[in-house]
């Protein structure tokens, strides 16, 4: 179906108003995603007559973003290709690894492995969130990974940064063994663990002293 | 087979928010409907085309489906209550830890944060040449590549199997089995209520279901009676990783005791078969027992009974008796 054919049927079901909308939302990424999308990102949404609301509000590190999401769309496909998050990194897309960890209501989630469709209403927090809004100071666990410097190539940091924050929520006391157990979900293939541990129990120590 | 790394194929996402409406989403769409819960199975067959349903219900929004509620007689845990729910919940986790033990060994927090309780005993097998789109028993073809001589099958069945030589990947089957949990299974026709070592079906029965339920079927609730509340629990499960990992075989027990006697027990083994095995021969043997060393060992050789390993998995057979065996012991 070329992109004109695709258009139409869109057209039919949203006001032309929030439609081009959306359609200058989703083209300014275009770019960037070819070898993701394969071609217009309209792709797969005119093969169905879909009762989704696509145009979605996502509460996301505190702001209200206005996107244009498809049903099978990831939120990690949604939150680096859709709103510019690329500090979601994106390694197996088979919720093997850990780097796509984002917080959804605080708690750790694979942006790979949901669909944007399943979070709404729900308020999601990526690495680019974590700091101040108002002053940019880092978090208490930034600092912490800033203080150890607990990583190498670092690809996976912003997923381990993610679980230990919502470790600190759960469990402002871990023990090693309990931080190791709360980070199983985090794989870093620099096998850096050691430091990477020394990170969460630093912004423990850290948070406690505030 | 080559992973891919783009985009699911387009599907029809349908959001329900009661049971009454998703059944009858179900009825509706009739053979082309995939049912979502938390995902963690079934984006895995969307990302590699294997399975590629035209409309896909969520069940997210179906507030009556979350949630662990007290009844008079146990308690009643929604389908679509997380695993994390589960792991965390104090009663659960006093009277009958087994099943909160059992949660806990899923994956890795980040999955038990999202899977299901519902979703975990509903998953499919973990076999990789069926995982993969190989045209096998399971998937409507006529040949397990599996049980093939030069296939790869470490971690397949050392019993039970009938053409298919898959086992049951869920970490919580067995808990439930051994704490005689009641599965609620809602259709448009009505529910009915299955013991959940009966919830969970072999090849033999159908090669291409995992349990009882079927396309417009939902296991709406799990009712953990008090029958069990408070028993001896006992449960361990071995994988290659600390996390992340199947098991290879795990085991979930209950005992009742009279001062040092087993008056009851439940032992049902995972691993080992297409379905959790619950083994009677060995609850037999305890039954009278302290779980004293030798009964420990008579049941887990009483346990084994039958089994018969693969080219790769002759050490299920060992491990499978061990853990049987260790589980006895536990209670002496
Ligand atoms: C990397 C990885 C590792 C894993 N490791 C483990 C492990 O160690 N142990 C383990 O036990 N599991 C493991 N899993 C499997 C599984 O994904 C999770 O355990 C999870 O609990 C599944 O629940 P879900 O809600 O995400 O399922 P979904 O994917 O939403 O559903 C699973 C299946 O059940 C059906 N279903 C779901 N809910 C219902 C319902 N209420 N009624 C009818 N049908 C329903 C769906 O249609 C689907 O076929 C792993 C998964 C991944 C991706
Ligand atoms: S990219 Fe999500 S877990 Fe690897
Ligand atoms: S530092 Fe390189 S993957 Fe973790």
């Amino acid at each position: 179906m070329d992109q004109s054919e695709a258009l139409g049927v869109l057209e039919q079901k949203y006001s032309r108003r929030t439609f081009i909308k959306g359609v200058i939302a989703t083209g300014a990424t275009v770019s960037s995603t070819g070898y993701l999308f394969r071609g217009t990102p309209l792709l797969g949404a005119a093969a169905f007559q879909t009762a989704t609301e696509r145009l979605l509000s996502l509460n996301v590190n505190g702001q209200v973003r206005r996107v244009d999401v498809l049903p099978h769309e990831t939120l990690a496909m949604t939150l680096r290709y859709k709103l510019g998050l690329t500090g979601t990194k994106l390694g197996c897309d088979r919720a093997e690894c850990g780097a796509c960890t984002v917080l959804v209501d605080g708690v750790a989630q694979y942006g790979c492995s949901m669909l944007t469709h399943q979070v709404r209403g729900r308020a999601v927090t990526t690495i680019e969130g974590l700091e101040d809004p108002d002053t940019g100071e880092l978090s208490t666990v930034q600092k912490a990974v800033m203080d150890e410097g607990g990583f190498q190539c670092a690809f996976c940091a912003p997923g381990f940064i993610m679980s230990m924050t919502a470790m600190l929520q759960d469990n402002p006391n871990p023990t090693r063994e309990e931080a190791a157990h709360a980070l199983s979900g985090n794989l870093c293939r620099c096998a850096d663990y050691d430091k990477i541990l020394n990170c969460a129990m630093r912004a423990a120590e850290l948070a406690r002293s505030v | 087979m080559a992973k891919i790394r783009d985009m699911i194929p387009a599907f029809e996402l349908l959001q329900p928010t009661s049971v009454e409406a998703a059944l009858n989403l179900l009825d509706e769409h009739r053979g082309e409907a995939w049912v979502l819960a938390g995902g963690l199975d079934s984006f895995d067959w969307f990302k590699d085309r294997v399975k590629r349903p035209s409309v896909v219900v969520d069940l997210g929004g179906i507030a009556e489906m979350h949630g662990i509620r007290e009844v008079t007689n146990g308690l009643e845990i929604g389908a679509m209550t997380t695993l994390t729910e589960v792991v965390r919940h104090a009663r659960i986790r006093s009277e009958w830890s087994v099943v909160a033990d059992a949660a806990e060994h899923v994956a890795t927090p980040q999955i038990r944060n999202q899977g299901t309780l519902g979703g975990n005993v509903s998953q499919d097998t973990r076999c990789w040449y069926y995982r993969s789109g190989w045209p096998c028993y399971r998937a409507g073809g006529n040949t397990c590549y599996a049980a093939a001589p030069q296939a790869m099958n470490r971690e397949h069945c050392i019993m039970g199997r009938s053409r298919c030589v898959a086992v049951n990947p869920s970490d919580t089957a067995p808990a439930l089995i051994a704490v005689d949990a009641k599965m609620i299974v809602e259709s448009s026709k009505g529910p009915k209520v299955y013991d959940a070592e009966d919830f969970f079906i072999g090849p033999a029965i159908d090669i291409t279901r995992m349990t009882v339920m079927k396309e417009r079927d939902l296991l709406t609730r799990i009712h953990i009676p008090s029958t069990w509340a408070n028993a001896e629990f006992y449960y361990e499960k071995v994988r290659d990783r600390g996390a992340w990992d199947f098991q290879l075989v795990s085991v979930a027990a209950a005992f009742q005791k009279e001062g040092d006697r087993i008056t009851a027990a439940r032992i049902a083994v995972n691993g080992v078969a297409p379905y959790p095995v619950r083994v009677e021969a060995a609850e037999r043997i305890v039954v009278g027992t302290t779980g004293d060393e030798a009964t420990a060992a008579a049941a887990g050789e009483a346990a084994i009974e039958g089994a018969r390993a693969l080219r790769h998995n002759d050490y299920k057979i060992a491990m499978m008796r061990n853990l049987v065996r260790r589980a006895v012991r536990s209670v002496a």
